[in-house]
């Protein structure tokens, strides 16, 4: 065979050469979304929708479609309802009572749920033990906590977060167990041959690999704990405990003051909606998109 | 009985194998009751050596593999490696959550390397399978190619003395696989690693391999064992490998056919 030195070198020379004429022919370059694009596609449809939604609904008043004040404010009534609240500056106060309470709630809901979700992926037993019972909890109303709450705890604080708790732990931990579930097997067997087992591989391995399914089970658990607490605040109001947008809702039913009921609707799916667009939305998108999994439509 | 993964490092530091593995069955439970996959498997990997297991569908050259990895226990015979063995999968399996330098870097933290030594030997490893530069690139971002030398580089970031391979070239273009062989015999001559390479490939097999064992299926027995001694470096088209490629072949279809007769 005529494998002396310098055909060998030469051979080095042209496979680094070969090598690096597949690597540039077989990546892929990608471009970020032109901001026109993302405006046309992204925003522009959810604007008309509730642009569309108020014309309908002013078109309900003033053709007197509907002509009962009480039953159907005027756009214009709840807009002058949310003045009132901003310029006597309680706006705030409502939104800053409910939101803390829920953010709250949620953070010590997922200070319960996640270690929770861990032990039912990973250990048989308990999985066995209270798995069923878990994902059972996730599809009983969490209004149906407000009354043993009440009987247990007295009106107060500690029993907003009990509902809240009992509302979204179920779907933090339940997020997690079926984000643990879809781990590749293969990512365990590679954790397993580079020493990564016991604590390190559900450190390194296990739970990095579930974030997925575990922001999708956060999502939810937020979901979850706000309308909990909305419940919690409808149900259960006390001059101690301040007026959150629940109480705000039952205050505009007490007093008959439909644009107050609309107002406090409003403000509720407002809030709801503004978390989720802006700490789970931009979480789960930089998640997805750095493993390549957000497919671009 | 047990897999005494670490009684060779223990042992001390002159040892004449990088993997014994002797009399090693296995079956598993089936549907007609306990299934012989291997069956007293008897074979030795020198250090430094590069042995393909060649074999049909049903020959348990994967489960064996996994049972020299330690990812699975022997029915019966014992295994000993020197040091725990690094292994390299078809499918690369880099973490999509991590950069290909982070993977890398993953394996070295696992293994106790100092965290300040760990970016520069990500960066030697990676310049060892010429990927300069993909250090900050996210694995999808990676053709197949770069993909498996990146899991190459992760692999030898264990430091293990024995790397073995399950096809890990199977699911690649012909261009790219021809291109990841020379790589390999490359960097296995350059490290002085020793390898155990499974393949279905018989002329992948002669392609690299030192020594060429041929399993015999259902269960998986050692049928019969090649040396080749055509120089290094060799090329898939070469005549001798092509040659010799023929004989193991006949010899692998006889295999086959033996099961096609009742």
């Amino acid at each position: 065979m005529a494998s002396t030195d310098t055909p060998a070198v030469k051979d080095g020379n042209d496979l680094a050469g070969l090598e690096a004429g597949l690597d540039a022919l077989e990546t892929v370059q990608t471009s970020r979304t032109p901001f026109r694009t993302t405006f046309t596609q992204k925003i522009v449809p959810p604007v008309t929708a509730v642009v569309l939604v108020l014309l309908v609904w002013q078109a309900l008043v003033s053709f007197n479609i509907v002509d009962d004040p009480s039953k159907l404010p005027s756009p214009g009534d709840v807009w002058g309802e949310v003045e009132d609240a901003w310029l006597q500056g309680t706006l705030l106060d409502y939104i800053w009572t409910s939101v803390s309470r829920g953010l709250l709630g949620f953070l010590m809901a997922l200070a319960i749920g996640t270690p929770l979700g861990l032990l039912v992926a990973r250990v048989r037993f308990v999985r066995a033990a209270i798995g069923p019972i878990l994902s059972g909890l996730q599809s009983l109303p969490s209004v149906a906590w407000v009354p043993p709450a009440v009987i247990w705890l007295g009106l107060n604080n500690s029993m907003m977060y009990a509902v809240i708790l009992l509302g979204a732990v179920p779907s933090i931990a339940n997020g997690l167990v079926s984000g643990v579930d879809q781990v590749p097997p293969l990512f365990l067997r590679a954790g397993r041959t580079m020493g990564a087992t016991g604590l390190r591989g559900t450190w390194h391995i296990v739970m990095p690999a579930a974030l997925p399914g575990y922001l999708a089970g956060l999502k939810q658990g937020w979901a979850f704990s706000w309308r909990s607490l909305m419940a919690a605040e409808i149900i259960a109001s006390s001059p101690e405990l301040g007026v959150g947008l629940g109480q705000l809702l039952e205050n505009g039913r007490n007093t008959s003051s439909m644009s107050m009921v609309f107002l406090a609707i409003l403000l509720i799916l407002v809030v709801g909606i503004a978390i989720d667009l802006l700490i789970f939305s931009p979480l789960e998108r930089r998640v997805l998109r750095s493993r390549g999994l957000l497919v671009k439509s | 009985m047990a897999t005494a993964l670490a009684k060779a490092a223990d042992a001390g530091t002159s040892v004449e194998y990088s993997a014994r593995i002797e009399h090693v069955s296995k079956s598993f439970a089936g549907p007609a009751g306990q299934q012989l996959v291997l069956d007293d498997i008897t074979l030795d990997v020198a250090p430094g050596e590069f042995v393909t297991l060649l074999g049909a569908s049903g020959c348990g050259k994967s489960t064996l593999l996994n049972l020299v990895a330690g990812l699975d226990r022997p029915t019966a015979g014992d295994i000993t490696t020197d040091g725990r063995p690094a292994l390299m999968f078809q499918e690369h399996a880099l973490f999509p959550w991590l950069t290909a330098g982070k993977n890398i870097e993953l394996a070295l933290k696992l293994r106790g390397t100092p965290k300040a030594e760990r970016r520069g030997r990500a960066e030697e490893l990676l310049a060892l399978v010429r990927l300069q530069g993909a250090y900050g690139k996210r694995v999808h971002e990676l053709s197949g190619g770069m993909r498996q030398r990146v899991a190459l580089a992760r692999a030898l970031a264990q430091d293990s003395r024995l790397l073995l391979m399950d096809e890990p070239f199977a699911a690649l273009d012909a261009i790219t696989r021809d291109v990841l062989h020379d790589e390999l015999t490359r960097i296995w001559r350059e490290t002085g690693l020793s390898v155990l390479f499974v393949t279905h490939n018989v002329r992948e097999a002669v392609r690299l391999a030192e020594r060429v064992v041929l399993l015999s299926s259902r269960p998986g027995r050692v049928a019969r064992e090649w040396r080749v001694d055509i120089p290094q470096p060799r090329r898939i088209e070469d005549a001798a490998v092509a040659e010799l490629s023929r004989e193991i072949t006949e010899e692998l279809r006889g295999e086959i056919r033996r099961h096609g007769q009742h």
